[in-house]
């Protein structure tokens, strides 16, 4: 939906004023409402406006209904312009509201809106023979019978581009169309005909409910497989992504880092090159712990986050590389910790926790 | 009343209350953007989510009553957190979604450093984006020469909206369209026609309603404020006055429940131009018919010359509408020490003597008592543009409860519905015989209220209509002992300090009619009075602050200083005393009045026995005891007044009433100086025409 605002001074005609009939069935909405609230038939009454001055609103039959209630012209032009069934500009002899809301745009709406787009041009405008105009809106309440469009006061379903072609040719032609559906079902009951009660398998579990034991069965089938699959894709992601929660815009790029092991690990490479674990294997240079000996560094990095990942926890000991990213949960230990370059002895493992 | 648990604490509120007016009773803060509390609920911009334990989601807090929270299992007081994770998301959520359209202009924008949503994006935001979509953009409005528009920023609060239909009474503004396409906007972008409309940008917590006069004129942080009062009505609305330097920038709202609640009329806000142009600020001589700039000694060696050839008897003292207590004081001490009685403030020419009692002069039911009132009857007024924040009280009166307003006058738009009686004296005349329907309603109501315009007494039947004005208010019970339903709107801020301090002439002098008349005076001290014709032959002494109609006749003119300009007191048409307080120095050589009088008195070998302004203020409260009270109402024997009043008699005249404002946004010096208000003034001219038609 698009600003909605009145149609140039062009187009608008010098004056209006209900005809006597309109003007009598104007006073009998107005007077179903008590004294005092006379401006809740605001939406009749420019309903009956939009009807008597050809499918659209000017501007003068908003200043007549505004001046029948006593109401100030903003507020009538509050309703005119919050509802899209008040046409604002001008509109063809046959104005096409087109349904584009989900259960109709799953059901082929995209392929009506093209369709329009390539016959009639952009939304809003009046054919040149001035026969047709069409609008995107939203939902007309018709889902069941998805896709939709409401032509001037009735509503057509079941639409292809094919129907609603030969639709528009058929009104375009004044030959006589069917209103509903266009593949000839009733109202809106089941396209394969009205067999809710006599198909047994609506009842005997085999449709109905079929579909919990479905996801039971899938459920059961992948539970492996699923927890693995998003351990990779987490990994995946963490290497590529390293920062998903807080975006940079807005504010000085921070180039994320670029040998973080988890990343060197992703693309094949060695996580910790043999030069830093040999300075980080000398004592001398170590900061942490100061009071113990060092253990040699290489095999506490790479035994304590293979014990860390295996307790589900992450290392806490010193290290001379920035960390690897936080790993998303369900990751199990084999994806989520850089493979260790030396090996190691799991009881070895054990004694040092 | 009911309890309930506000973050831990037990709070006991009435039932009636919303949550977010317990909150604060409990001492929790609340963001809101759309929720005002002089204004009613709209609950649509969803910053005042607060978790209420029990229900499935945040509820808003400004829309949500007390009495519809549940209690707990065990019958436990319902209890909200305003500090729990929930609402700490909730209001990062909101927040987020406010900021996904709101433009980053914040460097360039007027709002800057007093704008709400910026201060609670910090308070209460996230210090990132995650919107990477484009921005809205909408097309800016013309709504009016006082607001400019920048409609990108707007969050759709619908503030200006419901300020407009409920407060102001002019309902121009609107939402057209919806969800992310609306906009707020005049009916095809026509100019407001509200005297109040620029509260809009007041209210607007963001910058898309900003004031077009001060448009990157000023920031907040480079202004000094003062708090002062407004003198462009007798109204006397609590302002804060903005300078930067000695120049005055804004003039903002404050709050005084009293008066102006928080709102205050365009022509006190935007007179602020009016302050700098056509100053005058040295003084002048007229010499060969020319006005020549002098020094002071020079203009007070000329006064001299003509006072001590002059009799007291053709001297005269006329003081205009924005003079302050203390000047009036002084001039008043200066003539009578000269034997001059030839005084008068009655600048319009109102039929009031201060001897019938101060309640003849005075707004006796108070601005807050009208809200008391059960019917009220406008005699020769239209308080929309006489007394603008006093209708507004009125027509708050009218939207508490049903109230039959009835007018005789100037058919007029008050904003609220009334009852059109007639057009002149006769019209009262037939209320007060009983012949006229809204007698009765008069009659049958129990706190009646009778206001007389100025418009009604200035005019050669003006006692008469007074008189018959208080006889129909004793008749109907208007004054008893616990309400006081007579009143008289005074249009004018010096009107009644002048009047207090009987500035008005002796036995057998000349009033103010009489001294404007072409060689009734050798010598006349104009303090101020622009409003007035001067007739030739008199030597005019013009002190005042404006280039305006009295300099134009004066033969010297010595400069004085405007109300930001000085400490002064001012009694409102209550009857109140408030002061205002200096902003700023008056421009070039132009001094404080009672200093100038003071200065000349000396000069005029009649020194005046005050050399500061505390001195004339002890010297001031000891003649006048109840100009001490500060913002406060002495009260008066209303009763007794109104009875010498309603004896007074006289026969009213035929012709219809005239209002006393016939251009709301030139009423004195300051405005008619006032580039921002001329151009309000031919737009408002231009209306009345059209509607006209």
């Amino acid at each position: 939906m698009a600003n909605r605002r009145l149609a140039p001074a062009s187009e608008q005609p010098a004056s209006f004023a209900f005809s006597p009939e309109n003007a009598e069935w104007a006073k009998g909405q107005i007077e179903k409402y008590p004294e005092g609230r006379q401006a809740s038939a605001v939406i009749p009454l420019l309903w009956k406006a939009q009807e008597q001055n050809g499918g659209w609103l000017p501007q003068k039959a908003i200043e007549a209904v505004a001046a029948e209630l006593g109401m100030p012209h903003i507020r009538v032009l509050e309703v005119a312009t919050f509802y899209t069934m008040f046409a604002l500009e001008p509109v063809g002899r046959f104005w096409i509201q087109l349904c584009g809301t989900v259960p109709c745009d799953s059901c082929g709406a995209r392929e009506l809106k093209g369709y329009l787009q390539e016959r009639l041009g952009a939304p809003g405008h009046v054919s040149a023979d001035g026969n047709f105009s069409w609008l995107e809106v939203e939902c007309l309440g018709a889902c069941c019978n998805a896709p939709m469009a409401q032509i001037n006061q009735d509503y057509y379903e079941d639409l292809t581009p094919e129907l609603l072609g030969k639709l528009m040719d058929d009104l375009a032609a004044g030959r006589p169309v069917k209103i509903g559906s266009q593949v000839g079902r009733t109202s809106s009951e089941p396209m394969g005909g009205a067999d809710t009660l006599s198909d047994e398998t609506l009842f005997d579990g085999s449709r109905v409910g079929a579909w919990r034991k479905r996801f039971e069965d899938q459920a059961a089938k992948s539970d492996d497989a699923v927890g693995k699959s998003e351990a990779v894709s987490s990994e995946q992601r963490a290497a590529s992504d390293p920062k998903p929660a807080k975006p940079d815009s807005g504010r000085a790029v921070e180039e994320p880092p670029t040998d973080a092991p988890a990343q060197l690990n992703a693309s094949g490479e060695t996580p910790v090159k043999p030069g830093d674990k040999a300075d980080a294997a000398d004592p001398k240079e170590s900061t942490a712990q100061p009071n113990k000996p060092a253990p040699s560094a290489p095999e506490t990095i790479a035994e304590a986050e293979a014990a860390g990942a295996e307790a589900g926890t992450q290392s806490d000991l010193p290290r001379d590389e920035p960390p690897p990213q936080p790993v998303a949960s369900g990751a199990s230990a084999d994806e989520s910790s850089p493979k260790p370059t030396e090996p190691k002895t799991p009881s070895a493992n054990a004694k040092e926790i | 009343m009911t309890k309930l648990i506000v973050d831990g604490t037990e709070v006991d509120v009435p039932a009636e209350y919303t949550l977010l007016q317990a909150c604060e009773v409990a001492g929790a803060e609340i963001p809101r953007f759309c929720f005002h509390e002089r204004l009613s609920i709209a609950g649509n911009c969803r910053m005042c989510l607060v978790e209420l334990k029990g229900a499935p989601k945040p509820v808003a807090s400004c829309a949500y009553a007390v009495k519809d929270c549940r209690p707990g299992p065990n019958g436990e007081p319902p209890e909200i957190l305003t500090r729990s994770g929930t609402t700490k998301k909730a209001r990062e959520g909101v927040m987020e979604f406010l900021l996904i359209n709101h433009p980053l202009d914040c460097p360039i924008c007027d709002q800057g450093g007093h704008c709400d949503l910026q201060d609670q994006a910090m308070a209460y935001g996230v210090d990132s984006t995650r919107y990477g979509e484009n921005k809205r953009a909408v097309e800016e409005k013309y709504i009016g020469p006082l607001v400019r528009t920048a409609m990108n920023r707007c969050i759709h609060c619908t503030r200006c909206v419901r300020f407009l239909a409920e407060v102001a009474g002019v309902p121009d503004l609107g939402a057209i369209g919806r969800g992310e396409d609306m906009e707020i906007t005049s009916y095809l972008e026509s100019a407001m026609g509200s005297e109040l409309q620029g509260n809009v940008a007041d209210l607007c917590p963001v910058g898309a309603l900003v004031h077009k006069p001060q448009s990157y004129e000023v920031r907040p942080w480079e202004l000094s404020k003062t708090e002062s009062i407004d003198v462009m009505d007798a109204v006397g609305c609590a302002i804060r006055v903005d300078a930067r330097g000695r120049e005055v920038m804004q003039i903002e709202p404050r709050v005084n429940e009293d008066i102006n609640e928080e709102w205050i009329s365009d022509k006190t806000r935007h007179a602020v131009d009016g302050l700098r142009a056509q100053r005058l600020d040295r003084p002048y001589l007229r010499e060969n018919g020319r006005l020549r700039p002098a020094s002071w000694g020079e203009a007070f060696a000329a006064i001299a010359a003509r006072m001590k050839s002059a009799d007291p008897k053709r001297v005269g003292a006329i003081v205009g509408d924005l003079t302050a207590v203390e000047e009036i004081y002084a001039l008043k001490t200066l003539m009578g020490s000269l034997g001059v009685t030839n005084l008068d403030c009655r600048q319009a020419g109102e039929a009031i003597d201060p001897a019938w009692g101060r309640a003849a002069y005075t707004f006796n039911p108070t601005i807050p008592g009208i809200e008391e009132a059960d019917a009220i009857l406008l005699v020769g007024t239209n308080p929309r543009l006489e007394a603008s924040l006093l209708n507004v009280r009125i027509r708050k009166r009218w939207r508490m409860a049903p109230l039959a307003v009835g007018l005789i006058g100037e058919a007029a738009d008050l904003t609220y519905p009334h009852t059109y009686l007639g057009a002149g004296p006769e019209t009262l005349a037939d209320i007060a015989a009983g012949k006229h329907s809204f007698a009765e309603v008069l009659k049958s109501a129990s706190r009646p209220l009778v206001i007389v315009g100025t418009g009604a007494l200035t005019r050669p039947d003006g006692a008469a209509i007074l008189s018959s004005a208080a006889a129909l208010a004793k008749d109907i019970g208007a004054v008893t002992a616990e309400w006081n339903g007579f009143a008289v709107l005074q249009t004018a801020a010096a009107r009644v300090g002048a009047l207090d301090l009987g500035f008005v002439p002796g036995e057998g002098s000349l009033g103010f009619g009489r001294m404007g008349e072409p060689g009734a005076l050798d010598v006349l001290f104009n303090l101020g009075a622009d409003e007035v014709e001067i007739g030739a032959g008199a030597f005019v002494i013009y002190q005042g602050t404006h280039g305006d109609r009295g300099a134009t006749r004066a033969d010297v003119i010595l400069p004085g200083a405007a109300y930001t300009e000085k400490n002064a007191t001012f009694v409102n048409l209550e009857g109140r005393v408030q002061t205002t307080n200096r902003a700023g120095f008056p421009p070039g050589d132009a001094r404080e009045d009672w200093a100038i009088l003071r200065a000349l008195s000396d000069v005029l070998g009649k020194r005046l026995p005050f050399d500061s302004l505390g001195a004339l203020r002890r010297d001031l409260y000891a003649a006048y005891p109840h100009l001490a009270a500060l913002d406060a109402i002495t009260t008066s024997d209303v009763a007794a007044t109104v009875d010498t009043l309603a004896g007074l008699g006289g026969e009213p005249g035929r012709p219809a009433f005239v209002s006393a404002v016939p251009d709301f946004y030139l009423t004195n010096a300051i405005a008619r100086a006032s580039r921002v208000l001329a151009e309000c003034s031919s737009l408002a001219q231009t209306r009345g025409l059209e509607a006209a038609e």
